[in-house]
Formats: C-alpha cells, sequence, structure tokens
C-alpha cells in the first residue's frame, strides 16, 4: 500500500523559544502515508506541525519536499507547495457563511463580484466529502456545533489539491460518527496520493488509521516505526519515558481534618460529576491533558463560571456553602490564581503594591474608605521581603516584572487575604526553574500552616514533588485519584488518556 | 522620613502636571503678546464664570473614562436637567430650592438608567447612553414645550454669588475637582475604578464584584452634570432645552488633552481640569484675535489630535524607558 517514494524530508530541526521545544527532529514522510505523531502536553507536537506549515520558522535544520529544499515563508508559501494544516484551535469567521469561510482566500469572482453559483456549487462537493451534505453552504458557521465547525475546517483542508494534509487535533469536538466520517476521506485522500499527518490525544483512533507512528518527548524524537509493530502500552511508555528520576518529596504536611468536600460538580462546558475532598495541610495535584477540563473545574468551585449542579462543603462538613460568584468563594476563604495571570490576575501597568493591595483594601484603612497610605506602603514592603519579590521597589509597574515575580505577587495578594484554600492553575507555566523551587518551597510553607492547596500542572514531574495525592481528569471526569505510594507516571498517563477511549477498561499494563 | 515621601509626592505631582501647566502657559503668553484685551482682570474672571459647568461635567466624564465606558448623554441631560429647573419654578410654581432638588434628582436617575441597563445587559455604555441623548433632549423638549423658560432673579442666587470675586461655582467646580481627585487617589473606591478600568475580570476574580462600583460611577456622573445644569440655568437666567449640545464632545476632549486613557484605567481630575482651561484659554484667545467661529473651531480640533498624539508618545517614552 506505501509506496516507498519520500514526499517530506525533515533533518535535524530545532526550535528554541526560551526554551528548546524541538531539538533535533529528523523525520521522513513517505508519499500515500498516513503518519500520526503523539506525546505529551508540551512534547513540541503543534510546533512541529506549524513548522511544516510555514507559520513558524525554525531555529535550525532543513527540510525537502520531493527531492528540492522546502523553506517556507509563510502558510500562504507552505500552501503554494501543497501543503496544508487544520489547527487545533478553531480558525474560521462565525459571522460568515460554511462557503465563504472555505474558499475565504480565493473566492471564486468576477471583478470582484462573488460568483456565488459556482462557489456554493464547489461548496456543496466538498461538504458532500465530509458527510454534511445535508447543510446548505450559505449556512452561517456561528450556527454550527463546535464538531460541525470543525468539519467545516477540515473541508477548507480538504479543498485544494494537497500533497500533505497535517491535522493537528481535529477529532477534539467531534462525535463518533463524524470522526469515522473524517477517517474515511483521509483514507480517500490516501488512495489519491496524498500524506497526512495526524496529531492526536486519542490513541486509540492514532492506532487505527495510522501507518507510520512518531513519539515525541520533550522536544525529542523518541520512536518512528509502522503502527503495527506499536501496542498501545508501548505508546503510553514512549510518552512519559522510562528514566524514572528518584524524586526527592518532602514530608507531608496533610491531616485528618477536612477542610473542603466537592461533590458532584458538573458544569455546561462538559465537567461530568467529579466529588473529592481537600485535607487541611494537604497538597493535592490536578493532572490531566489539555482540554480535559481541570481548569473549568477549578473555575466552577471558584463560582468565576455558572454550575450545572454540585455542593461545595468549607469546614462545616454539613452545610454546604453557596458558591455564585468569585466573592462568594473569597468570603469562603477560597482562593485562586488565575490560569492567565496577566490577562485574568494582574493589574499589568499598575505598581506592585497595588496588585497586592487590591482586595485587602479594607484592612488598611484606618478611617472607613480611606487608605492609610503608610500602612498600605508596610504591608506591601512585607510581603516583597516575605516572598522575595525582586523589583526595583513596590511602585514598579508589574509588566515590568519577571513571570515567577508577577506569580508571587498574585500570592502575596491571597496570603494578604488569609484564605485558607488555595487554587493554583498552572503557577509555573512560563517561569524559569528557580522561581518554580521558590514557589514549591512557599507552598509547602503553606501547607505546613495548615493550608490546603490545589495546584493543577502539567508537568507530570512537578505534581509528583510538590503533591500529597494527584487527581487525575480526562474528558471532563475525574478518573483516579493516586496516592503517593501507588502512582507512577504510567499509570497517571494511562488514566488521563482513558476518558478519550471507547475501552475504559484499558490501564495500566 | 515623612518629609521625603512629601517632597517625593509633590515631585511626582508636579511632573506629572508640568506638561500641561506649560501648555496653558504658552497658550496664555501668546495671545496676551498677540492681543491687547486678553491679558486682563476681567478676561479671566470672565473665563472662571464661563468654565464651571464644563469642568463638572469634564470631571463625570473622566470617572466614566477610567472604567472604560463612556457617557454621550452628559449635553442632553444638561438640558433636561435644566428643563427640569424651569418647569418647576415658571409651570409648577415651586421655589427655587426645590426646583433644584428636583433637578438633581433627574441627572442622577438618568446616570442610574445607564449605568444599569448597560450593567444588567452587558451593553457597550455607548450605545446606552447614545439612546440616553436621544431620551433625555426629547424629555427636554417635551417638558417645556420647546420654549426657553425665562427664570429672571428667581434662580440667579447661585450663580452671583461670590467670594473675592470668584463666583460660587467657580468655587463648587473647584471644590468638586479636589474632591474628585482625592476620591480617586486616597479612597478604596478610587483605587477599585482604577482597578477596573485597568482589568475587569481581575477585578472580579480577585472576589471584589465591579457592577455596583460601575454603577456609582454612572450615578456620580449623572449627578454632577445635573448641577452643572442648575449652574448654567443661574448663569443664563433661563432654561433652554438645547443646552448642552455637544457638550460630551468637549467633555470627552478636556479629558483626553488632561491625559486621560479611552480604554480605561488611566487618567486625573486634575489634568482633565487643566484640559479644561486649556480649552477655554484656546476660545477666549482665538476670539480676541477675532477669528471666525469656523477658524476657531478648525484650531480647537487640531490642539485636540495634538494634545493625544503628544500623549502617545509620552506614554511611550515611559514604556520604553523602562
Amino acid at each position: 500500500m506505501n509506496s516507498d517514494v519520500i514526499l517530506l524530508k525533515i533533518e535535524n530541526v530545532c526550535k528554541t523559544y526560551a526554551i528548546p521545544v524541538l531539538t533535533d527532529i529528523s523525520l521522513e514522510i513517505k508519499r500515500g502515508e498516513i503518519h500520526s505523531i503523539v506525546g505529551e502536553n508540551g512534547a513540541g507536537k503543534s510546533t512541529l506541525c506549524r513548522i511544516i506549515a510555514g507559520l513558524v520558522k525554525p531555529n535550525s535544520g532543513f527540510m525537502m519536499l520531493d527531492g528540492n529544499s522546502y523553506n517556507p515563508e509563510s502558510k500562504r508559501d507552505a500552501e503554494r507547495h501543497g501543503i496544508r494544516i487544520v489547527m487545533q484551535e478553531l480558525n474560521v469567521i462565525p459571522t460568515l457563511t460554511i462557503a465563504e469561510n472555505i474558499f475565504l482566500t480565493d473566492l471564486p469572482n468576477r471583478f470582484g463580484y462573488i460568483d456565488k453559483l459556482t462557489l456554493n456549487e464547489r461548496t456543496e462537493k466538498l461538504l458532500e466529502q465530509i458527510g454534511m451534505g445535508d447543510v446548505s453552504p450559505d449556512t452561517k458557521v456561528s450556527e454550527l456545533g463546535l464538531g460541525k465547525q470543525q468539519l467545516v475546517e477540515i473541508a477548507g483542508g480538504l479543498s485544494k489539491q494537497c500533497k500533505l494534509l497535517i491535522l493537528d487535533e481535529p477529532t477534539a469536538a467531534l462525535t463518533e460518527p463524524e470522526v469515522q466520517n473524517l477517517f474515511r476521506q483521509i483514507k480517500k485522500l490516501k488512495e489519491a496520493g496524498a500524506s497526512i499527518i495526524y496529531v492526536s490525544h486519542r490513541l486509540e483512533e492514532v492506532m487505527q488509521i495510522s501507518d507510520t507512528i512518531t513519539v515525541l518527548r520533550d522536544g525529542k524524537l523518541i520512536k518512528t516505526k509502522p503502527a503495527v509493530e506499536f501496542t498501545l502500552d508501548e505508546i503510553v511508555r514512549l510518552m512519559v519515558g522510562r528514566e524514572l528520576e528518584v524524586i526527592s518529596h518532602r514530608k507531608t504536611a496533610s491531616s485528618n481534618n477536612l477542610l473542603m468536600r466537592v461533590e458532584d460538580i458538573s458544569t455546561p462546558g462538559g465537567i461530568k460529576n467529579v466529588s473529592f475532598v481537600l485535607m487541611q495541610g494537604e497538597v493535592l495535584g490536578f493532572a490531566g491533558l489539555m482540554g480535559s477540563g481541570r481548569t473549568e473545574l477549578m473555575r466552577a468551585i471558584f463560582g468565576a463560571d455558572s454550575k450545572t449542579s454540585g455542593r461545595i462543603f468549607v469546614k462545616d462538613l454539613n452545610n454546604p456553602v453557596l458558591i455564585k460568584n468569585p466573592c462568594d468563594a473569597v468570603k469562603n476563604g477560597i482562593a485562586m490564581l488565575p490560569e492567565s495571570r496577566k490577562e485574568q490576575g494582574l493589574f499589568l501597568p499598575l505598581s506592585v503594591r497595588i496588585n497586592i493591595t487590591i482586595n485587602n483594601l479594607k484592612k488598611l484603612c484606618r478611617m472607613p474608605a480611606l487608605i492609610d497610605t503608610s500602612m498600605e506602603v508596610n504591608q506591601s514592603e512585607y510581603w516583597r521581603n516575605t516572598l522575595s519579590i525582586k523589583s526595583n521597589s513596590i511602585e514598579q509597574k508589574v509588566l515590568e516584572l519577571s513571570g515567577g515575580n508577577q506569580q508571587k505577587i498574585l500570592l502575596a495578594r491571597w496570603l494578604f487575604k488569609n484564605c485558607d484554600i488555595l487554587i493554583m492553575d498552572e503557577p509555573t507555566r512560563g517561569i524559569d526553574v528557580g522561581a518554580k523551587f521558590e514557589i514549591y518551597k512557599l507552598i509547602y510553607e503553606l501547607a505546613e500552616q495548615g493550608k490546603g492547596i490545589i495546584f493543577v500542572s502539567s508537568d507530570l514531574k512537578e505534581l509528583m514533588t510538590v503533591c500529597d495525592r494527584i487527581a487525575v481528569m480526562s474528558n471532563g471526569s475525574l478518573i483516579e485519584i493516586f496516592n503517593i505510594d501507588n502512582w507512577s507516571q504510567d499509570k497517571i498517563m494511562s488514566a488521563a488518556l482513558s476518558g478519550y477511549l471507547k475501552d475504559k477498561n484499558f490501564s495500566n499494563g | 522620613m515623612a518629609n521625603m515621601i512629601n517632597s517625593g509626592k509633590f515631585k511626582k505631582a508636579a511632573t506629572e502636571y508640568l506638561g500641561l501647566i506649560i501648555a496653558l502657559v504658552c497658550l496664555i503668553v501668546v495671545f496676551s503678546l498677540l492681543t491687547k484685551y486678553f491679558f486682563s482682570a476681567t478676561n479671566f474672571l470672565t473665563i472662571a464664570n464661563q468654565i464651571p459647568s464644563a469642568v463638572l461635567i469634564a470631571t463625570g466624564m473622566t470617572y466614566i473614562l477610567i472604567i472604560a465606558e463612556i457617557d454621550l448623554s452628559v449635553g442632553s441631560v444638561l438640558g433636561l436637567c435644566g428643563a427640569v429647573v424651569g418647569t418647576a419654578i415658571i409651570k409648577w410654581n415651586m421655589p427655587a430650592s426645590v426646583a433644584i432638588c428636583i433637578a438633581v434628582l433627574a441627572g442622577v436617575l438618568c446616570g442610574l438608567f445607564n449605568g444599569a441597563v448597560s450593567l444588567k445587559w452587558r451593553l457597550p455604555s455607548f450605545i446606552v447612553t447614545l439612546g440616553m441623548l436621544e431620551m433625555a433632549r426629547g424629555g427636554a423638549h417635551a417638558l417645556s414645550g420647546s420654549q426657553t423658560q425665562y427664570l429672571g432673579n428667581k434662580i440667579d442666587f447661585v450663580a452671583s454669588a461670590s467670594i473675592y470675586g470668584l463666583s460660587l461655582p467657580f468655587i463648587i467646580a473647584i471644590a468638586i475637582v479636589i474632591f474628585a481627585q482625592f476620591v480617586l487617589t486616597k479612597t478604596v473606591f478610587g483605587r477599585y475604578i482604577i482597578a477596573i478600568g485597568t482589568n475587569e475580570e481581575a477585578v472580579r476574580l480577585s472576589g471584589i464584584n465591579p457592577k455596583p462600583i460601575k454603577l456609582a460611577v454612572f450615578v456620580f456622573c449623572g449627578l454632577l452634570v445635573s448641577l452643572a445644569a442648575v449652574i448654567d440655568t443661574s448663569r443664563f437666567q433661563s432654561a433652554n432645552p438645547n443646552a448642552g449640545i455637544g457638550f460630551e464632545l468637549q467633555a470627552i476632549a478636556a479629558a483626553v488633552i488632561g491625559g486621560t486613557s479611552l480604554m480605561g484605567g488611566r487618567g486625573s481630575v486634575i489634568s482633565t481640569f487643566l484640559g479644561v482651561l486649556i480649552i477655554a484659554v484656546l476660545n477666549s484667545g482665538l476670539a480676541a484675535l477675532g477669528l471666525r467661529d469656523e477658524i476657531k473651531r478648525l484650531i480647537t480640533g487640531a490642539v485636540i489630535v495634538a494634545a493625544v498624539i503628544v500623549d502617545y508618545y509620552r506614554t511611550r517614552i515611559k514604556v520604553n524607558q523602562k
């Protein structure tokens, strides 16, 4: 079935942002093969796809397409070479029709006047192909469900003759029949001689459809071989890596006093009946893949987004507390460091002082409503020293500080508020290693003071260093909570993938 | 120590207002050299008596702009409140003090409407206050029968009262500027509105409900507009249902010249006050030069654009320095 003609040859490609994202990747894509790329969050899959599609330039290395040097300047340039990408994030314009979206870059027209007849004809043909023949090309994209929108985007990818189609997580929002339909189309494309690069978390799908599978880990190519030679367990093992470092774990501060109990939380965004407890002095980790619902769950608990069901008990385990908005959460001693600290947490153009004191101003008033300047300065200085926030002064603007110091400012805000329960959503993302360890240390200290900490992270090693227990989310559900004596990277990874498998019995081998 | 902090603060304040003060002084010097009549006590007193209503409205607008909203209805609401004063005195035979109270209530209600509607349905304040612009003007005409109501000496006690030659309205305006600047920089409320204008979602996620705070700002603006209406009615001794047309743009212009950001989070009432003074001096000086109205408007408009460009470079430099 596979011809052995090499379509795209990637040699020693490297990409570095602040840290290396891809190191020395060499890969061959054969003509007419379906080549899947799998790996953990941040393994470099998307970056590799973007490099091939001309969206990102590699720092070094080169690519050959059909034996000629291939060095795309832009996405348009890559498309001229017959390489197209359908990206993870939806890239459709909701206010335009399906037809207009698919042919946006070359609408059939006469002197600028759109030739609607040709446009709709072509679109109908494409929609037929992806099993959306019953939908009119004139439908506005905003009227379609998420899965259908994704299909429109894929139809856009199919719309032109292409040698290589890259699908980066195309099935995340699709239903089972839609996925099967997509697979039929992919196979048709393949029979027509095109190659496909397919990226997905859904390993079963990957096994089902691929000719070749490549496993990436930490930006390195771990293994490439024919799909039939892989087993599911082997892929999982290669994804997380075997070289398990000996992780030094601190003495736990977790006690037997229940601090918070969460029961049956569900949200409109797809969180399904999540329940767990948090002890005093405990650090409870939340692991899961991107989009597994960790952030959504935390926002629902904190009252930032709405819930469809669920009860939350804080300290008094007989009477649930009502949390309808973040104010209620804070009143009940719950704090949250949001996932994107710049957009949701900080006041970037304002000073360190204002950022620390914003929700504690009432403590800083001698007369009602009147901020006591010297008290505010003293408190800000105190927190800056306590958390060793590095800034010129408390008057420096927060936007000029590093990510680690910005995160510490948010932490200072909540410590000043004296909340008992701290939810931290990816607190170490984009922070350098030194600052990471400072934040871990702070977390330990807080736990020892009897606070309960929920620690969401995509970095498994980090979770296994910091946490007492690790809850694993997958596809909106809480799959399992591991203890320190029964966790392993393999088990956690398997649990994180399990929500996306049809056969839920697959587990750690 | 306290002295150091104070002198540091003084320095900071001086540099903050320095650009505006220099611009103002330059204008005064230029007009004084170019015309005979400009540099005189009478002329300055005239300016001082003209600006109070503009100062009050621009102060309210500054607060609104800081929370990243806009109020286009201020001019119409001024007309409405004036009509309320006139109608209450002439048609309903009420004493002036009661009429003033009803007018203030009307202004507050308009602000409440603007705030409540845009917050409740998450509508852009641009649209809601545009609606209010029409409604209030309609209300002003309906109340007054589209007639200017002459009040004579029934209400002139507000504008004619004076201390050391400064009119009561001017003193009220200065007091409100100082009060509003104090609230903005020294109180919890002021801190909240700056934070809301900078990043409303971050305010919400720190456990502070931004909605009542924003509502209060709309109401405060309505209140200041009604005071401005009382002052103007008293000054002209009449209530004109067409009063205040275009005031919203003047108020925005004054705030922007003073360095208030239309994106929210940045602004100072004192700077806005200096902005009002600059526009007033410019108008007076250009009139003293004997320029026709259309030329005056051309120049005033150009000055507003120039001020924004200067402000762009000023903030640019600050960012780059760091």
